[in-house]
């Protein structure tokens, strides 16, 4: 680590490793703490028992059916994308980054009310949807819609720098020793970007179970059809029923300790095989 | 908006590759980007481009809107401060200085990143209620978090904290330390060096960082309105505005508040973007 010239002083060291220390401890690790106390604050019973409630597990099933849904098109999407865009060559390519990309710079709400405006009563579609009785607002392919859309660029924006740094050298070797497109992407490719997919599967997951805002526009709150596991503790905590809240909560919280501890396994053993990682 | 981008997509190499599969990849994903983000955000647009001068001089001369407007982009530019300074001491102290769990410190930084907003939302609220852990020990002291703008900025510095150290982290590891002990040969002192040679090579990442933090801050909803209070024209958040007006069935107020809100991001992505490719012609690098 350099010469003596570039060192800091201990005290010096010691001071702003504190200083940091404390302001994650404050802002991250308290925060958290505070998820599990308050959840367990009137004992394992009554956090079994805000558990084992039908609308709560209900709104576990339904976060499961839309991530269940949502993940699986994104990750179909990433892989296409980012098969053409870094296997090819087209004028746009910069665009269409940029457009996939798009969705992380629009706040969750206005993700939500986009749908809204297309769908819902008062929307472009609304008229002809009603006329022919289909519920997408307020129902559970809206809820799905506005997952797909705030998790939409995850899988893509992992597996583009991924696929373009890895080249086409393989693939067409592959090709030209005979074997089908298919089978080279299933033999060649797929395997060589597997833990960055897996890595933006995670991340896609994590924000998918999680997503609050866009969800909570669309949803029409409807306990026990389209509350989700967020949305059931907004209710929760609305009427005061801390312990239920924060029980559901700490699912969610371990949702997020488990997908960040996968991530940091991969980033440890498999960092050559990943991009340069981010959020 | 892609029916007119189709012929800037044509492939420019068609007869160097022999891979396959460019047409549906490229079809299936042009498809989608249109299905759920492209059409969609243009259905916003249209509804907003619908809104009369009449509509607009209501919005934008109505105290609440300004008001919540003012709370969502000041509130998120104080938080994207705080998180640059605190953000670069982070990646400064896990860069430079090892000390034992470092690594495990590292991971957490990324909590935000992996934490549900609203659960975010409730433990901020239960920390810092006047009956909180933490609230326990400010409100002797007179400052009040909880359901006050200030409360705002604390969701908003726990949601941006990340954009920051992970921008500034990998640049801060490629900064050459051969420089720094010119500079301290050359008799520069610690700080010297800091501000003189180490800040002008992160100082791009920074600001790419803080722009990060800010955006991320301006739309945040979920781990914002527990916190708040949302009390109107005080602590009530522009994207909480919109919900209001949505579930009131103010769809037109609610369409151009959110166009505002784009514009209003968009100008500002613009003009960090434009800031750094200034900064890096002149540098020359």
């Amino acid at each position: 680590m350099g010469g003596a010239a570039t060192r800091d002083p201990v005290i010096v060291r010691w001071l702003l490793t504190l200083l940091a220390l404390g302001f994650l401890g404050l802002f991250l690790v308290l925060p958290l703490a505070a998820v599990v106390v308050e959840a367990f604050a009137k004992g394992l019973d009554a956090y079994l028992r805000a558990l084992g409630n039908d609308v709560a597990l209900a709104s576990i099933r339904l976060t499961l059916i839309v991530a269940a849904i949502a993940v699986p098109l994104n990750i179909a999407f990433g892989l296409a994308a980012s098969w053409a865009i870094a296997k090819f060559d087209f004028r746009g390519k910069s665009l269409l980054v940029s457009l996939i990309e798009l969705p992380f710079s629009v706040s969750p709400v206005i993700s939500g009310l986009i749908y809204v405006l297309l769908f819902g009563l008062q929307g472009l579609l609304g008229p002809w949807l009603a006329d022919h009785d289909i519920r997408i607002i307020f129902a559970v392919p809206g809820i799905v819609l506005a997952t797909i859309f705030v998790t939409f660029p995850f899988v893509a924006r992992e597996l583009i720098p991924l696929m373009e740094e890895q080249g086409r050298d393989e693939e067409e070797a592959a090709l030209t020793l005979g074997a089908g497109g298919l089978r080279t992407f299933w033999l060649v490719t797929l395997p060589n970007v597997r833990w960055g997919l897996l890595y933006g599967v995670l991340l896609c997951n994590a924000r998918a179970m999680g997503e609050f805002g866009a969800v909570s526009v669309v949803s029409g709150h409807i306990r026990g059809l389209t509350n989700t596991m967020p949305l059931h503790v907004e209710i929760l905590y609305n009427e005061y029923d801390f312990v239920g809240a924060f029980a559901v909560a700490s699912l969610l919280a371990l949702l997020a300790v488990v997908t960040l501890a996968a991530k940091t396994a991969l980033e440890w053993w498999h960092r050559d095989e990943l991009v340069a990682t981010g959020h | 908006m892609t029916v007119a981008a189709l012929p800037l997509l044509r492939r420019t190499r068609v007869a160097a590759s022999v891979i396959p599969g460019f047409g549906p990849t490229l079809g299936f994903t042009l498809s989608y980007l249109s299905l759920i983000v492209l059409l969609p955000l243009a259905a916003l647009l249209l509804k907003a481009a619908g809104t009369t001068f009449a509509q607009w001089g209501t919005l934008l001369s109505d105290p609440r809107v300004l008001a919540s407007l003012r709370l969502s982009f000041g509130g998120a530019f104080v938080a994207a401060l705080i998180n640059a300074v605190f953000g670069l001491l982070v990646a400064w102290v896990l860069v430079r200085y090892p000390f034992p769990g470092r690594k495990l410190v590292d991971a957490i930084v990324d909590l935000p990143f992996a934490l549900p907003t609203a659960v975010a939302g409730i433990a901020l609220t239960a920390l810092y209620a006047p009956n909180g852990w933490l609230g326990k020990l400010l409100t002797p002291l007179g400052i009040k978090v909880a359901f006050t703008p200030l409360g705002v900025v604390v969701a908003m510095v726990f949601i941006g904290l990340p954009f920051v150290v992970r921008t500034v982290e990998p640049v801060l590891q490629d900064v050459d330390m051969e420089l720094e002990e010119a500079a301290a040969s050359l008799g520069a002192d610690r700080l010297q060096t800091f501000f003189l040679v180490i800040l002008p090579a992160i100082g791009p990442s920074l600001l790419t960082g803080f722009s990060l933090a800010l955006a991320r801050a301006v739309g945040e909803y979920g781990s914002v309105i527990f916190i708040a209070g949302n009390l109107p024209g005080v602590s009530e958040i522009a994207p909480l505005l919109i919900v209001t007006k949505l579930e009131q069935y103010d769809y037109v107020g609610a369409t151009a508040l959110a166009a505002v809100m784009l514009a209003i991001s968009f100008v500002l992505l613009l003009a960090v973007n434009l800031l750094q490719k200034w900064r890096r012609a002149r540098m020359g690098g």
